[in-house]
């Protein structure tokens, strides 16, 4: 579970995120929708630890992130995976070498147990003989992949994915969806996905949360979206734009 | 940005490279990586350019000290001269600052859009999402490798910077090569290989991690990390000129 307690932000006076609170449960898929420019990656990136909130506190469980000392924060973060928007895959690194990477860095697990472990995950994501190739020599859907099994070789409590669906052809993008979901079941994980993608709403979305202008607009679950009311214009715009 | 903000922001970068690199096995790797990159790639440049400035040097000493320009009577300095001119500039200056000045443009050019690229493409966040210490993790190997590869090939770039000076004597015939060899051996400094050793460092230092710095804050795209790249080289060749100075006026 993710507790956020007003949580606000400013870049240069301009206020980027305004006094969101939220509450992410494990186990099922946690949206974070609007318009670009509306403070999703922002608000991921307060989560993760690659912002710091000028205010508010992010809990992890009972874990205040930002306020931990520094080898509490640590083991922590092995708890966090991330799927970033452009895959961040380590491009002097293999298919292989990049779901290795974070076992070879925090595990003391054997070589022949890394290996068992990185072909699990790669199995888990529908990844085989791929293994020695590099990410220039993949597909944008075999990255997002690969960039997925990277973020849970960990055993992972927490998944942040900032628009998994971004630069994928629609096919490509629902399969990804796909997996997301049946991971975050299968883990009983907490995920929070940034999108701007309605289909992903439709398919996977169970707990909404609606981001206008740096503000948590409408929180609600899928089938609670006032679609075609009037009472939220802006939501409403964002929904209807989408089809 | 003003120049006091961007060394305070290089130094505050600094603090953060060197600290304990989290697992020997991956930083041992990344060195022999960044050995590679760095010594076996430049290495062909820099024999080139080694053997070449030697020869021009030569030949353009000999010319210089045997004109007859009416001021002094011509053949005043003995052709030796040319010899010990050439053997005491490459070892102070032309070794080390040439090389590295061509090293700023294969080595840091390469290194800034590198890093650069690893910023965009969010691998030092994904590396911060981790906990690793991504300043460090990313640059300190490159800095090391620098470090020990960039002085070896300045040695080797004095030593083929003679054998151009004496390629072109035996090859021009401005003078003989015992005059060339006896030059040399007059007037060597042990106390100069000493001071080249020093800009060895020093320089190797600067190539490395002002590059890997200017990588590291790129904001934008790939336009940006290209001017990363340009903007990397030219600082760098600016710091090596001055620091070469300070260098001579403190050791020599
Ligand atoms: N590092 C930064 N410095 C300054 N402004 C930023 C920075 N990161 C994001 N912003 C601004 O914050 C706003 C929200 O950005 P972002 O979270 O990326 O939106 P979204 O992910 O919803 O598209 C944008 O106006 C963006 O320009
Ligand atoms: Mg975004």
């Amino acid at each position: 579970m993710i507790r956020l307690e007003d949580i606000n932000k400013n870049f240069n006076g301009k206020s980027v995120l305004k006094g969101i609170s939220a509450e992410f449960l494990p186990g099922v898929i946690n949206l974070i929708i609007g318009a670009s420019g509306g403070g999703k990656s922002v608000l991921v990136k307060s989560m993760v630890g690659l912002e710091v909130p000028d205010s508010g506190k992010v809990f992890f469980n009972d874990l205040d992130f930002h306020n931990l000392d520094y080898s509490k924060k640590q083991s922590l973060r092995k708890e966090i995976g991330m799927l970033f928007q452009g895959t961040a895959l380590f491009d002097s690194l293999t298919v292989e070498e990049n779901v290795e990477f974070p076992l070879l860095m925090f595990s003391n697990y054997s070589k022949e147990e890394r290996m068992d472990k990185v072909n699990s995950c790669l199995a888990k994501v529908n990844l085989v003989n791929v293994n020695k190739k590099f990410h220039s020599e993949i597909s944008g859907g075999m990255k997002k992949r690969v960039g997925i099994a990277r973020a849970i070789v960990m055993d992972i409590n927490y998944l942040f994915c900032d628009e998994p669906n971004s630069g994928l052809d629609p096919l490509t993008a629902r399969v990804i969806d796909e997996l997301l979901k049946e991971i975050t079941q299968e883990y009983h994980i907490t995920t929070i996905i940034n999108s701007h993608d309605m289909k992903t709403v439709k398919d996977i979305g169970e707990h909404i949360f609606f981001m206008h202008q740096g503000q948590k607009w409408w929180e609600g679950s899928r089938e609670n979206l006032p679609m075609g009311q009037a009472s939220n214009p802006e939501l409403n715009a964002f929904v209807k734009a989408s089809f | 940005m003003s120049f006091f903000t961007e060394i305070g922001r290089y130094i505050i970068f600094m603090s953060f490279v060197f600290k304990r690199p989290d697992r020997r096995k991956v930083f041992y790797n990344m060195l022999m990586r960044e050995m590679n990159l760095i010594g076996i790639d430049s290495l062909l440049v820099v024999v080139l350019i080694a053997i070449i400035t030697g020869a021009v040097t030569t030949v353009q000493t000999a010319s210089q000290l045997t004109a007859d320009t009416g001021f002094l009577p011509p053949n005043l300095f003995p052709l030796e001269l040319v010899g010990s001119v050439v053997g005491s500039s490459s070892i102070l200056e032309l070794a080390p600052t040439i090389t590295c000045l061509i090293l700023a443009g294969k080595v840091g050019a390469s290194i800034a859009s590198e890093v650069g690229n690893m910023r965009i493409t969010e691998q030092i966040d994904a590396y911060e999402v981790l906990g690793i210490n991504s300043a460090g993790f990313i640059t300190l190997p490159k800095i090391l490798a620098g470090i020990i590869v960039i002085p070896c090939l300045i040695i080797i770039s004095n030593f083929l910077l003679i054998l151009g000076g004496l390629l072109a004597a035996k090859l021009t015939g401005v003078m003989t090569i015992d005059q060339y060899i006896n030059g040399l051996r007059s007037s060597f400094v042990s106390h100069y290989v000493e001071v080249m050793l020093i800009k060895a460092f020093v320089f190797a230092f600067i190539i490395t991690s002002l590059s890997a710095f200017q990588g590291y804050y790129t904001k934008g795209g790939a336009l940006e990390v290209g001017e990363a790249g340009t903007k990397a080289v030219t600082r760098i060749c600016v710091t090596i000129l001055a620091l070469d100075l300070v260098v001579a006026k403190l050791f020599l």
